[in-house]
């Protein structure tokens, strides 16, 4: 892993002298924007019943679904289209630092722009200045909760994306793969619990499902509960995730 | 590192894709300090061998040395010890040369304050100094590019560099170029380079390797692979006469001399003649006085024509396509006579 300095420093240059990179950060804090000025008139007009942190984060799968494939298609996808990953292995560089750097580097970004959206709290408690509202919007609890699960969250989207990224030459099925399968992460193990199974595979599936289902996780990283379990369902996923686009630049250079 | 004295060696490299085989029973050695140039036409698996010699493919079957490393047991020490540039030499668009350069070496294990030196170095040696420098990769002409990717395969001072046709897609000045920068860094490093002009390869390489159909054809100097595949002699004569006193001239100093063809007569009726002779003895001497001393005829100029390395490479690729159609007649005839 020595060179992963000198490779990561070269990703992060990469990502952050591309127009791509900046349009898809805009373009998410627009969104993330607009969401945060919802809930602000949600809260203003009605009193809720959850703080306007957990209300605004739990919209965080629109802003990831935008910002992940952008961020990661153009990765490993762009470099085999070039032939510019087969000139980097003829040097002593391995294919997992390879992997590492750019999931890295991609995943930094991604905390940039997340931490970018803490502007929207900070300003509308300098707007909003009646001590009430103040403290609401400014809870550290869900804030703190909230960023810890897009955090985690985001490591294994990423993943999924470098891994995307790895399997084409092809930027745009990158990004579509990308999508489909955080998509799929995010909603589909919803509609599958959805689904009327027969109440034997209901009994052997409930508790599977339940551990995957991330918008369960959410709800109690924004109460502050700190589980183990998702902690190592995010983590673990993202190891076995990134190991097999290490295979994957292995098998296909 | 292990002492040696062939930086290349192979030894029954073999590749198959599937069925296919891009490589069969390859085995040759590149000394040190050598420039060698690789041959064969398009699929003949040069770029194959180049990738197997970098550790890029792995082969089937078969043993290659790098340095005196084992590829396949050692690539790490064969990657420190190799620099490649691949065909068509990818670069990425969106860095400046030097900012390019600067990233590959510290890749390739060079420290900071070694890495400043060294780009600068090989930015002299590539003449890629001043404005090509600063310059961002995609603005660069396919020339430049190709420097670049010099550049970037000796940045690491290579015991062995390895171009995938370094020359192809440039004009005439630009390979010219090429030649005197290939020429600059044989000093300090074993070379070998495929490429489709063969001119070129016989003027830069001390050896050429031929390869068709994954095979090793042929191996040598060009001048041994002139007497190995080329055992007639053709001359060209410039004459003013009959054409007819010509052929019973040339007919007279050996009876396997024969005149193959007659061109137009110039201004002044002197006509160029090529004489062929199928024997490997030289006829020159004997010719020259002959048609000197002919008063039917006058001599302006006899030359001995020197076969080019693409008639060795015609001949060469020509032999083997002939071995392997008898071989595939052959086993084609057993088995039938076998049912």
């Amino acid at each position: 892993m020595s060179h992963l300095p000198t490779l990561l420093w070269h990703e992060l240059r990469v990502l952050f002298v591309s127009a791509s990179t900046y349009i898809a950060a805009i373009l998410a804090l627009v969104m993330m924007g607009f969401f945060y000025y919802f809930t602000i008139i949600q809260l203003v007009a009605a009193d809720q019943e959850s703080p306007p942190g957990e209300l605004f984060f739990s919209t965080f799968w629109v802003p990831v679904l935008l910002v992940v494939p952008m961020l990661t298609m153009k990765s490993i996808a762009e470099e085999r289209r070039l032939g510019t990953l087969q000139t980097l292995l003829t040097t002593s560089v391995s294919a997992g630092e390879v992997v590492l750097s750019k999931f890295l580097a991609a995943y930094i970004f991604y905390i940039v722009v997340w931490l970018a959206a803490l502007a929207f709290p900070l300003i509308a408690a300098q707007v909003l200045s009646q001590d009430g509202i103040r403290d609401l919007l400014l809870d550290p609890g869900p804030l703190l909760g909230g960023y810890a699960f897009v955090f985690l969250t985001g490591a294994l989207f990423i993943a999924v994306g470098i891994f995307s990224s790895s399997l084409t030459r092809s930027q745009l099925v990158a990004g579509m793969l990308t999508f489909s399968i955080t998509f799929l992460l995010i909603i589909g193990v919803m509609a599958l619990q959805l689904l009327n199974l027969s109440s034997e595979a209901e009994v052997l599936a409930a508790p599977a499902l339940s551990y995957l289902q991330i918008f369960n996780h959410f709800e109690d990283f924004i109460r502050g509960v700190v589980d183990t379990r998702p902690v190592i369902y995010y983590l673990s996923g993202t190891a076995l995730v990134l190991g097999l686009a290490v295979l994957s630049v292995e098998a296909r250079i | 590192m292990p002492s040696y004295v062939q930086s290349i060696v192979a030894e029954g490299l073999c590749k198959s894709y599937g069925g296919h085989h891009a490589i069969r029973d390859l085995s040759f050695s590149v000394n040190r300090g050598e420039v060698v140039g690789f041959l064969g036409p398009n699929g003949a698996g040069k770029s194959t061998t180049m990738q197997i010699l970098t550790g890029l493919l792995e082969a089937t079957s078969g043993e290659a040395y790098v340095a005196g490393y084992a590829v396949a047991r050692n690539p790490a020490a064969v990657k420190r010890a190799i620099g490649y540039m691949p065909e068509n030499n990818p670069l990425p668009e969106e860095m400046r040369v030097r900012e390019y350069l600067r990233h590959r070496a510290r890749l390739k294990g060079l420290d900071r304050r070694t890495t400043r030196s060294r780009v600068e170095e090989v930015l002299d040696l590539c003449d890629l100094q001043r404005k090509a420098a600063r310059k961002l990769i995609r603005s660069l002409s396919k020339g430049f590019r190709q420097r670049v990717g010099i550049a970037d395969a000796i940045i690491g001072r290579p015991e062995v560099t390895i171009l995938d046709e370094p020359t192809i897609g440039l004009d005439p000045h630009q390979v010219l170029v090429m030649r005197r920068l290939v020429e600059r860094i044989r000093e300090h490093t074993t070379i070998l380079l495929s490429s489709h002009i063969l001119a070129e390869v016989e003027i830069s390489c001390d050896r050429v390797l031929i390869l068709s159909q994954g095979r090793l054809v042929a191996a040598g100097t060009p001048t041994e692979l002139r007497r190995e595949f080329i055992r007639n002699h053709r001359y060209i004569a410039e004459v003013r006469g009959e054409s007819a006193a010509l052929r019973r001239e040339v007919a007279a100093v050996h009876a396997e001399l024969a005149v193959t063809r007659v061109g137009e007569p110039d201004e002044d009726g002197f006509y160029s003649a090529e004489i062929e002779c199928p024997l490997a003895e030289d006829f020159a001497e004997p010719l020259l006085q002959r048609l000197h001393a002919c008063p039917a005829l006058r001599l302006r100029a006899l030359a001995r024509r020197q076969p080019s390395l693409e008639d060795i490479f015609l001949a060469a690729t020509k032999r083997s396509w002939e071995l392997e159609m008898n071989g595939s007649v052959t086993q084609t005839a057993q088995s039938g006579s076998a049912a």
